[in-house]
């Protein structure tokens, strides 16, 4: 099957008539940029390294929060859950925490009760889970966590009343003793230092007695805490479910300055970037006005030369942006190697915002001279005046 | 007949002048406020971690171990050592005093609550709330209100600190059924309640009282269980962990002249007697390492604004010289060396570096302050020590970003540049 003559002629004449134009308006584009390299590069240059700041600012911007958050879940936990009126939590109640958390966080149980050493002297001491306390209260000063069952870790102030010598000794509590070895101290400056503890079966098997507190360091936004905490709330109904309001207070403070801050310097840095492209860029189509005139002078309307300069504003901004978001993420990642010792993600929402700002300010940068080229008649410019 | 040169040349052709001049000034504008950013957020973020609370605290030297459990403490009320009321002021009085943001004393006693027939067991919490201190010529307001800003009066007023009201824990009042304008008895003393306090801690379950009254109850005039100092401190490094027991001279001074959480916590010790200050390494441990990240990370920031900066000041200049070709040419066709072209436009360039740099530290500084003052709500502000290492810079970003451009106009065939080909 075939189509009509008259037909595939009219197709050809057609692709002919568009073509030229095309490969002609391309091949000024490419040609402008290949003669003066040199400038066409110092402009690109420009481009690259404002669009790269400003993908590197922009990313740090969006990620510091979560960084930060990171640094914020140091100070422990914000929140905790204590069974109501001084009673002791249910035994499932760490297995329904951990499972509403679902991993959004550190949990760590404590039981505490009054013991007495073999001196007589009243004394606090705590069941815990080591491994749990590792993770949540990192700050603890310990010279050597306990690894073995009947092992005790002695808090610096409550030393001297029970094991000066570093020896075993005995705790009493409602009529119950048990044979404990120090195995390290605990240093944090505050209550804990006059505690003893004890890993958790030994607790409850001495003094049979439940956990009475759940100590959650839950990750998120405060909105996502927020919502961990009903979640909580409904999950362990035995209990009083409380935010620790000075550890989530300061952390929302902390955060928001921070973030203040650097969008003040994103701000002030793009504004200096953008600067750095009109004015090179200005230049550059400024030096052109001969080819602006000569292209006048052969007929060229204001409309394609307009156009023309755009489109080559347009393809540098265009591909400034992308090289620039290239490196922009690369120096982003780098800052977070360095200095939160984390990487920081590549966001791509940042990129749309990179490469229309690029486009923009390419775009103001080259239609500026040529509105002002464009009342100037092309002889007065073609005799260098 | 230099001098002239340079003269003219800015009286001709001031509209280039003036845009060269503008990004001079902005690029010295940003440089100057994020330098000025930088050096104080350090300060700035301190001020705001100190919202998590105290970081130090000080105890009685002999004391005997607190048995507290849910802020509810078994220990005997007359068991243990305590401070000096009378010696607190001394804290002003300490090396790092102007570090020192605020302090406030506790003692908790036993106070039993009569109410319709039944009585109840609680602690009663004395304290500073906002009180009046001074210490030689220094005066300072210190108390819960500064060292515990989580602490929230939810309905009805602060107590003063020298009045007999109390404020009640907000889950003690809901078991009440108390609120603010009552009475209650506490271990027979008729009190009013001024407000209702919210802390989302054990407090919530007590009676807070200023400090003369809980003396009052424990029948010990003048007396404190601890105080909790807040304090700006620098994160701590390897020389703040050492002992200072085992420092030489010298070292012992940089240790004990350096605002480390350990050498203030020394320091309280000295100024009160018969105390044990420890650093609460909650607090003081990841304010460190959280200031450090801020820090690094605005340092960084601020590299990257100078960058910009230097660029935007270079790309003007390239672009304000490479527009003189044709003089350029002229001045070579009429018989000026290199040397005589390239010093024109260095003492051009300089001119402008001074003027830009002049104009963009005074506009960075008002830059920072307005900064400060939206973000910090407090001032920032640059050290006039600054002037002349900006003006250096500008004056060498100037230099280099010129210099390439410059060697160009010098090195181009005076024929080429009359003819305005190139």
């Amino acid at each position: 099957m075939s189509a009509s003559p008259s037909e595939s002629a009219r197709e050809i004449a057609a692709s002919r008539g568009k073509s030229p134009h095309t490969s002609m308006f391309l091949r000024m584009l490419v040609r402008a940029a290949a003669l003066r390299r040199g400038r066409a590069l110092a402009a690109l240059f420009a481009m690259v390294v404002a669009a790269a700041v400003a993908t590197a600012v922009l990313n740090l911007y969006v990620d510091v929060q979560a960084k930060l958050r990171r640094e914020f879940r140091n100070y422990g936990a914000n929140i905790v859950l204590v069974g109501r009126d001084g009673a002791s939590l249910p035994a499932r109640a760490l297995v329904q925490v951990e499972s509403t958390l679902a991993g959004r966080g550190v949990v760590a149980p404590f039981g505490l009760v009054v013991a007495r050493t073999s001196a007589g002297q009243p004394i606090v001491v705590a069941g815990t889970d080591f491994d749990r306390v590792r993770q949540l209260d990192r700050w603890w000063s310990v010279s050597n966590w306990p690894a073995a069952p009947q092992q005790a870790l002695i808090g610096v102030r409550a030393l001297s009343a029970v094991s000066p010598r570093n020896q075993p000794f005995d705790l009493t509590f409602q009529g119950r003793t048990i044979h404990l070895t120090p195995a390290g101290t605990v240093e944090t400056g505050a209550a804990e230092d006059s505690r003893i503890y004890l890993s958790l079966p030994d607790f409850v098997a001495w003094t049979a007695v439940q956990p009475s507190t759940i100590e959650v360091a839950a990750t998120g936004s405060p909105e996502e805490i927020a919502a961990s905490v009903r979640q909580l709330e409904q999950a362990v109904p035995a209990a009083d479910v409380r935010p620790v309001r000075q550890i989530m207070e300061g952390e929302a403070r902390v955060l928001g300055k921070t973030r203040a801050t650097l969008l003040a310097a994103a701000a002030l840095i793009i504004l200096t970037a953008a600067l750095c492209v009109l004015s090179t860029l200005m230049g550059w189509v400024f030096d052109r006005r001969r080819d602006f005139a000569i292209m006048k002078a052969l007929g060229a309307s204001d409309r394609l030369l307009k156009g023309f300069f755009a489109a080559e504003a347009a393809a540098l901004g265009a591909a400034g942006a992308v090289i620039g978001f290239v490196l922009g993420i690369g120096i982003a990642a780098w800052i977070g190697r360095v200095n939160f010792h984390a990487p920081v993600a590549p966001r791509f929402s940042v990129l749309p915002f990179v490469l229309a700002g690029s486009i923009v300010v390419t775009l103001l940068s080259a239609i500026l001279p040529i509105s002002l080229l464009r009342r100037v008649q092309p002889a007065v410019i073609l005799r260098g005046e | 007949m230099f001098a002239r040169l340079v003269y003219e040349s800015f009286r001709r052709q001031k509209r280039r002048k003036l845009l060269a001049g503008a990004a001079i000034t902005l690029g010295v504008t940003v440089a100057t406020a994020m330098i000025a950013v930088a050096t104080d957020i350090g300060d700035k973020i301190n001020r705001e971690l100190r919202t998590i609370g105290a970081n130090l605290l000080v105890t009685p030297e002999e004391d005997s171990l607190d048995v507290e459990i849910g802020g509810i403490n078994l220990k005997p009320p007359s068991d243990g050592a305590f401070l000096n009321e009378a010696d607190l002021p001394k804290i002003e009085g300490t090396f790092w005093h102007n570090n020192i943001t605020g302090f406030a004393p506790m003692l908790p006693v036993n106070v039993a609550l009569q109410r319709g027939g039944q009585t109840e067991n609680l602690t009663l919490l004395g304290t500073y709330f906002a009180r009046q201190i001074s210490f030689g010529k220094e005066a300072i307001t210190t108390g819960v209100r500064s060292t515990h800003p989580w602490w929230k009066v939810t309905s009805g007023a602060w107590p003063g600190d020298n009045s007999r009201d109390v404020l009640l824990g907000e889950r003690l009042a809901a078991r009440l059924s108390a609120k603010a304008g009552d009475e209650v008895t506490l271990s027979g003393r008729q009190l009013h309640v001024s407000g209702i306090l919210s802390t989302g801690g054990v407090e919530d379950d007590q009676v807070v009282a200023p400090i003369a009254l809980a003396q009052e109850v424990l029948g010990r005039p003048g007396v404190v269980r601890r105080v909790y100092v807040s304090a700006l401190t620098k994160p701590e490094d390897a020389l703040a962990r050492r002992d200072p027991r085992s420092m030489s001279g010298p070292v012992y001074d940089r240790w004990y002249c350096s605002p480390y959480p350990q050498s203030i916590a020394f320091q309280l010790q000295e100024a009160i007697p018969h105390s044990h200050a420890e650093q609460i390494r909650q607090v003081a441990q990841n304010e460190g390492a959280v200031l450090t990240r801020i820090e690094g990370l605005i340092f960084l920031v601020t590299l990257a604004a100078l960058l910009a900066s230097a660029l935007a000041v270079s790309a003007a200049m390239a672009t304000a010289i490479f527009e003189r070709r044709v003089e350029v040419g002229l001045m070579k066709a009429l018989g000026a060396g290199r040397f005589a072209v390239a010093s024109i436009f260095f003492a051009e360039a300089t001119l402008l570096a001074v003027i830009g740099g002049l104009v963009g530290f005074g506009a960075g500084a008002a830059l920072a302050r307005q900064i400060g003052r939206s973000i910090f709500n407090s001032q920032i502000t640059i050290p006039p020590v600054l002037l002349p290492v900006i003006l250096a810079i500008a004056v060498m970003v100037t230099f280099v970003g010129s210099a390439a451009a410059i060697r160009k106009a010098v090195e181009l065939d005076p024929v080429f540049a009359l003819r305005g080909e190139l």
